[in-house]
């Protein structure tokens, strides 16, 4: 399938805002500008880029805890991203939610949320609301390799299954929840053949390929959108950083956390495009460039934003 | 309360289909989703035509899938549907509970009001028929204490009606709790034949009096009314109040009739501990400690699991003599 020139540097920007935003968040947590915790998503970028650019504006798609590159691929603003971080009034939930719950329901985004998995029966209803309705919006649900442990993915999974909802379901193995590794959570090597369990297709695939991602991600979406129901793709990655920073991570080996680098999917979609002659070497810097700038930005917005009111504490419970 | 309308007398349980299929009429984004509904419109049959009148799109059954249904509400809520969700007994209600505290309740305040969660939540509540322990549970407290949703507990035909019609119509998400020994009791009563509502937020007075106020939730409202005829025939004038809704709890209500009479008993089916009796007592202690002549009663339930034989659960349960004994310690 042939891409067009232009949405594939748009993924490769994608993927490098990303980056360019989580380590900065990496930074200013570090220096106690961000309160909470972050759980960052770096090295994981090829899957949020990838699969969103199937995406239309009207589809929706379910986040988690380790949520910000999903938000971004989704049309996030980096700026209102980070003054939500902050804490700040101009954020995206005007400070009540902070990195694990940012929502912008009218670019589709439904939500992060922190319990893992609960965004899976949330896609549920949003794919449900569309049948219903008529439309052909898809949801596509991003959760982590621990979340197909719960019942929520189970019970999830199954009723989108009987309902052919219009839904794909993207697994983010990063290969540790918290600091339990697959390998010891669960009896198979590919977490993809739960799928058979549902009746539904599974595939697996290398998450830090951009174009194989958006490629399986994209042929599911079809199936979707025609009404065929839904399909279980996992996405093999590596995070970069800890489950949370502060994380330190002595259930990893050095080898591994190499190896993990070695696969970083920004650097080898680079390679690509200008292998493809898609991007010069100039091209791609002035993206990175144009990124630092724009983090630049962010930062100075979240900073020079006001903190809500503490009355503000009392608004927003009910309708 | 119903002088000047034309009424007819239904069941406890006609009440809650005709509130489900009025507003499903009315409205083509309401949907309702549960175990069982299409066979049996659920367990206790409050949906029964429903499926056969609105087809299995809007009348859906499920699989036996609390934690699913929950989450899809929210997800169906948050993109312009208004579903309702029929968890079956109240127990129920702890296997999908991280989704009505976090998912449902929370995620419009963490959002920065963002989404909203048009979402009614139905079950069945209360002891009386000799369910046990997982299938009798009133969980007002509990509920209370959960951000961002809102309790109705019905206790008659009329405000079974006009409350879930509410619920429905309610952009915030409802637990409605219909306690099923009124089901079960076919308990009766008028309801005008024209369409109505009944406020959320709003308590009702079941019976004015002067001497005592006596909080009383859903089933034991009518152990109350009982037991203020009896009190009557010795001269003891009792005013039951009856909340209907929980959260948001109508303090006002409450506080003015305690102004009266200087007295107040809680009539509640829960355990003591932490139920909405002590949330109420809480509340006039704090806020009308001066107007009370005696101090607070309160008529509920051991702080143990509900018991099965028909002669443990009735010493469990309050009944009308647990209310006369409370109300003779204080007049």
């Amino acid at each position: 399938m042939a891409i067009e020139k232009e949405k594939l540097i748009d993924m490769y920007r994608v993927m490098v805002r990303i980056r360019t935003f989580e380590d900065r968040v990496f930074k200013e947590f570090a220096a106690g500008n961000i309160p909470g915790f972050v759980h960052l998503y770096a090295g994981e970028e090829a899957i949020a880029a990838g699969a969103c650019a199937n995406l239309r504006p009207d589809d929706y798609i379910t986040s988690t805890h380790r949520g910000h590159g999903h938000l971004i691929a989704k049309g996030g603003k980096t700026d209102r991203m980070m003054a939500e971080l902050y804490g700040k009034k101009t954020g995206y939930n005007r400070g009540k939610g902070g990195s694990m719950h940012i929502a912008e329901v009218d670019i589709g985004i439904l939500g992060a949320d922190a319990i893992v998995a609960a965004g899976i029966p949330i896609a549920g209803g949003a794919a449900l609301s569309a049948q219903m309705r008529g439309t052909d919006q898809v949801t596509l649900c991003f959760f982590g390799d621990g979340a197909t442990n719960t019942t929520r993915f189970h019970e999830g999974v199954n009723l989108a299954s009987i309902w052919k909802l219009p839904i794909v379901y993207v697994i983010e193995n990063n290969v540790y929840a918290e600091t339990t590794p697959v390998s010891y959570a669960m009896n198979i090597p590919n977490i993809a053949d739960r799928a058979v369990a549902y009746g539904i297709p599974g595939k697996t695939v290398d998450g830090n390929d951009v174009l194989a991602v958006h490629e399986v991600v994209g042929e599911a979406l079809a199936r979707a959108r025609k009404g065929e129901g839904p399909t279980l793709v996992e996405c093999k990655t590596c995070r970069y950083y800890g489950h949370y920073e502060g994380d330190t991570q002595t259930y990893r080996t050095k080898q591994e956390f190499e190896e993990c680098r070695k696969r970083d999917p920004i650097p080898r979609f680079r390679k690509k495009l200008i292998k493809m002659g898609v991007l010069t070497e100039k091209d791609a810097d002035k993206i990175n460039q144009e990124m630092l700038e724009e983090l630049d930005k962010a930062v100075k917005f979240a900073e020079e934003s006001p903190f809500p009111e503490p009355r503000e504490t009392l608004e927003d419970v009910y309708t | 309360m119903l002088k000047g309308v034309k009424v007819k007398e239904i069941t406890y349980l006609q009440a809650i289909t005709e509130a489900v299929d009025e507003e499903m009429a009315r409205d083509p984004t309401v949907f309702l989703m549960g175990e069982d509904i299409r066979q049996w419109g659920a367990p206790l049959g409050e949906f029964k035509g429903l499926f056969e009148k609105y087809g299995g799109e809007r009348v859906r059954d499920t699989a036996i899938s609390e934690t699913a249904m929950l989450g899809a509400a929210a997800g169906a809520a948050a993109t312009g549907m208004r579903p309702i969700v029929h968890i079956m007994f109240s127990e129920f209600l702890g296997v999908c509970m991280s989704d009505i505290r976090c998912v449902l309740t929370k995620t419009r305040y963490m959002t920065g009001a963002k989404t909203k969660f048009p979402a009614t939540i139905m079950s069945y509540s209360g002891a009386g028929v000799s369910a046990a322990g997982e299938h009798s549970t009133c969980p007002y407290g509990y509920m209370m204490a959960i951000p961002g949703l809102k309790i109705v507990v019905p206790s008659t035909p009329y405000d079974a009606k006009g409350l879930i019609k509410s619920a429905i119509r309610e952009d915030n998400p409802v637990q409605v709790l219909y306690h099923q020994k009124l089901i079960s009791d076919r308990l009766t009563g008028e309801v005008p034949e024209e369409e109505y509502t009944i406020p959320i937020g709003k308590a009702d007075i079941k019976r004015e009096g002067s001497d005592v106020t006596v909080v009383a939730i859903g089933l034991m409202v009518h152990r109350a009314l009982s037991a203020a005829a009896k009190l009557q025939e010795k001269g003891i004038s009792i005013e039951v109040v009856d909340p209907r809704t929980l959260a948001p709890l109508d303090k006002q209500a409450i506080i003015d009739s305690v102004k009266k009479t200087g007295r107040l008993v809680i009539m509640d089916e829960e355990p003591k501990t932490e139920s909405a009796s002590s949330e109420i007592s809480a509340i006039v202690a704090e806020e009308a400690l001066d107007f009370l002549d005696a101090p607070i009663k309160r008529v509920c339930a051991p702080d143990t699991p509900i018991p099965f034989s028909p002669v443990l659960e009735k010493a469990w349960m309050p009944d009308e003599e647990d209310l006369l004994k409370a109300v003779n310690e204080i007049v």
